[in-house]
């Protein structure tokens, strides 16, 4: 029996760990927010070479063939350094989608190119995961598209992975004919959210998605995934609370040695401190325990957001002012945090479905 | 990630289900402590080492090698069928593996046979009025005189006192040593003259703690654990014990499957509790915090098995577990609405009141065994690296 990461999980989040503290962190999302840029290319390009985007793609597809824990583990490792780097739909939703639904030529055409980060891709399911606003849907008459997807993860990309109003997904070219793309500026800048609006566009289906278990499975991954995401930012705003505490004196000395500064602290901790076995489980179970998967999911993403929202608060408030300053910077890790709460579904929804897969709706 | 124990120890489960099944009518059930049937299935327990596993057999015990897994497999089959896993308290928990840590040789074999045996029931004289979460303050004072110890002063939240035989006491007996330095560790009879016991009633209406009095106690000189002056590294060692087993998040996983049966079969307004969505969302709420304390049990085990340090993985459960814990008793209470308010012998009652009970109960262990607050300090200090909160000096 071993619970949690193995010895070569350990080893990939240290790597991973190592590069983004080096070429990640504040600057580099600063910079990215700041500077118009479409796609951080520089650390896109050192996580190619580290086999980020082939992560979850099989080797005989050109990835890495690891397994969701893995996904997990990097999705905390990118969200403790806010990366701002595609990685949730581009490098596991996608690929999974694509080999879990896609024909063998549509996995040959897409896989490989997935793996070795040549192209990216979006995922397009918000509607599925958080209900529908705005008047989003989308039908298919035809193998064409219409209507419009809203929150759209991995905004910035080549390809997307669509989901219709029947569950069933698409592939869609970024450049295909009847696809408008709107990017949507949300409170964080790190990662680009949008919007694509379908007139007619041709795109190509994945046949296996016609059993619905293919979209649910991407959901529960992906709350899992954006769960490991907040429990990163989270920790590293304990971090940032706890040296700046250490650091900042008043009344002759550090705030860190106040009781009112440590029990705030403690309390950030005693609550964090449990989301890790929780999300390492989840992970575990979306591959490995499919019983449970769907009810750790749901109880994941909805329990480590309010942890996370409670931490983001906190967290800030042990700077006093200086967190609410756009200097400090950590701001950017406060919003990450808040909008991962919403993507595919928020708290209140997962207990809500939670609710429903044990049967206590009638 | 290997969730799995190995088949070594799956055949191990399915003989402990057995033996269980076999002897379904030798458990004791509600009985207490002090009937033969109790102490019955406690010798059978021991014969088979589902109880005392590692505990010598010179001293009473199975005499097992220690075997994490196993003990866990015990606990939770006998957990699952709800039968008794033998004798707790206060003397089994935490004196008998103080005692195998820092006792003689004569006071293992005279003191550990009989309290695994249920012969000998144990209380702990730690806590004082004016000594709680600054236990080191204690002011219980013993004097070496000839060739007793003379014990005088007042121990409080003493559970069990009423019926004990025998209590571990902490005492000072280096008055003008620095305080942790200056305190003892001693063992005796609940009998000796002097001691009065009065009973304490908590908030919940029941007398669960006791006030002991003591006035001139006299003790034999050798009736002490680790030397003079060495009690508080004795007592650190079984307080280390203590918080490790407050907050169970199996045992919580028990109580919210009983409250989410409760919220299907009681009504309001003809419509089933489960059904508002208010009170759903809570039940929902408490259940992933509880999914998250027990996954973070597994993950204790696991780094025990693995020789790992949890460091904050552990140091959170005494803090996240009884908080937890009374919120979700609390929750009971408020889908119960004016009926979660009856007590005692009303009418209407439900569950016997336990909702209710365990509510005012676990405020009790909030504070009880570490406060939550010292908790946070603890978790803050060894968990964060955080500084100690500057002494007062007296003339500031």
């Amino acid at each position: 029996m071993e619970f949690g990461l193995s010895q070569e999980q350990e080893f990939l989040n240290d790597t991973l760990t190592r590069f983004l503290t080096e070429h990640a962190g504040l600057p580099r999302a600063r910079k990215f927010a700041d500077g118009g840029e479409h796609r951080a290319q520089n650390l896109w390009r050192g996580l190619i070479e580290l086999g980020v985007p082939g992560l979850c793609i099989a080797e005989a597809h050109g990835g890495v063939g690891l397994s969701t824990l893995d996904a997990a583990t990097a999705a905390q490792a990118l969200g403790n350094a806010i990366a701002p780097v595609p990685f949730i739909a581009t490098a596991v939703l996608v690929p999974r989608a694509i080999a879990r639904a896609g024909t063998a030529d549509q996995q040959a055409e897409w896989l490989p190119r997935l793996a070795a980060g040549e192209i990216i891709a979006g995922a397009a399911i918000s509607e599925a995961g958080s209900g529908a606003r705005e008047g989003a849907t989308v039908t298919v008459q035809s193998g064409r598209l219409s209507g419009k997807a809203l929150f759209v993860i991995d905004f910035e990309a080549d390809v997307y992975l669509v989901a219709d109003a029947t569950r069933r997904l698409y592939l869609i070219d970024a450049s295909a004919k009847g696809l408008t793309r709107r990017p949507l500026t949300t409170i964080d800048k790190t990662r680009p959210i949008g919007e694509l609006v379908f007139d007619g566009a041709t795109a190509q289906l994945l046949p296996g998605s016609e059993d619905p278990a293919v979209l649910a499975d991407l959901l529960d991954t992906g709350r899992v995934l954006l769960a490991s995401d907040t429990l990163g930012a989270a920790r590293n705003m304990l971090n940032q609370a706890v040296t700046y505490s250490l650091a900042r004196e008043q009344f002759g000395r550090p705030i860190g040695s106040f009781q009112a500064v440590k029990h705030m602290c403690a309390e950030m901790a005693a609550g964090l401190e449990p989301c890790q076995a929780l999300v390492w489980y989840a992970a575990h179970a979306v591959d490995s325990i499919p019983g449970e998967a769907r009810l750790t999911a749901c109880h994941a993403k909805a329990h480590i957001a309010e942890v996370g929202k409670f931490v983001a608060k906190t967290a800030t408030e042990v700077h006093g002012g200086m967190g609410f300053t756009d200097l400090l910077g950590l701001h950017y890790w406060f919003k990450r945090i808040g909008l991962n709460r919403q993507l595919l579904g928020s708290p209140e929804r997962l207990r809500e479905e939670a609710a429903r897969l044990q049967n206590l709706i009638e | 990630m290997d969730l799995t124990f190995g088949s070594e120890y799956e055949q191990f489960r399915s003989e402990v289900r057995a033996f269980i099944d076999t002897h379904h009518d030798a458990t004791p059930g509600s009985q207490g402590m002090r009937s033969d049937k109790s102490r019955a299935w406690q010798k059978l327990l021991i014969e088979r080492g589902y109880t005392a596993r590692t505990i010598p057999r010179d001293y009473g015990g199975f005499g097992g090698a220690p075997d994490i897994l196993k003990s866990r497999i015990i606990a939770e089959e006998f957990a699952a069928a709800q039968v008794p896993s033998g004798l707790g308290g206060q003397g089994i928990s935490m004196l008998v593996p103080t005692l195998l840590e820092m006792g003689t040789e004569e006071q293992k074999r005279e003191f550990i046979a009989p309290t695994l045996r249920g012969e000998m029931v144990w209380c702990q004289g730690y806590s004082e009025p004016n000594a709680g979460s600054d236990l080191a303050s204690l002011r219980t004072r013993a004097v070496l005189d000839g060739d007793e110890w003379v014990v005088n002063g007042q121990k409080i939240w003493t559970s069990t006192a009423q019926y004990a035989d025998w209590i571990f006491c902490l005492v000072r007996t280096e008055p003008n040593a620095p305080k942790h330095q200056g305190i003892s560790f001693l063992l005796f009879s609940m009998k000796t003259p002097g001691i009065e016991v009065r009973p304490l009633k908590t908030m919940t209406g029941d007398a669960t703690f006791n006030e002991v009095f003591f006035t001139d106690v006299r003790v034999p000189k050798g009736q002490i654990v680790g030397r003079r002056g060495e009690g508080w590294l004795v007592a650190n060692s079984i307080l280390r014990h203590e918080r490790g087993s407050l907050g169970d998040p199996n045992i919580m996983l028990t109580r919210l499957n009983a409250l989410t049966q409760m919220m299907q079969t009681e009504t309001i307004d003809g419509r089933r509790l489960i059904d508002e969505p208010v009170f759903r969302d809570r039940l929902m709420r408490i259940q992933g915090a509880v999914m998250a304390m027990r996954f973070n049990d597994l993950r204790l085990l696991s780094a025990k098995l693995n020789n790992k340090n949890a460091n904050l993985a552990g140091m959170v459960v005494k803090l996240q577990g009884t908080e937890l814990r009374h919120e979700l008793e609390g929750l009971a209470i408020d889908v119960l609405g004016e009926v979660g308010v009856l007590y005692g012998d009303a009418p209407y009652l439900k569950d016997h009141g336990e909702w209710q009970y365990d509510y005012m109960f676990y405020l009790g262990l909030i504070i009880g065994g570490g406060t939550s607050q010292i908790q946070k300090n603890i978790i803050s200090e060894r968990g964060l690296g955080m500084p100690k909160e500057p002494k007062m000096t007296k003339d500031a």
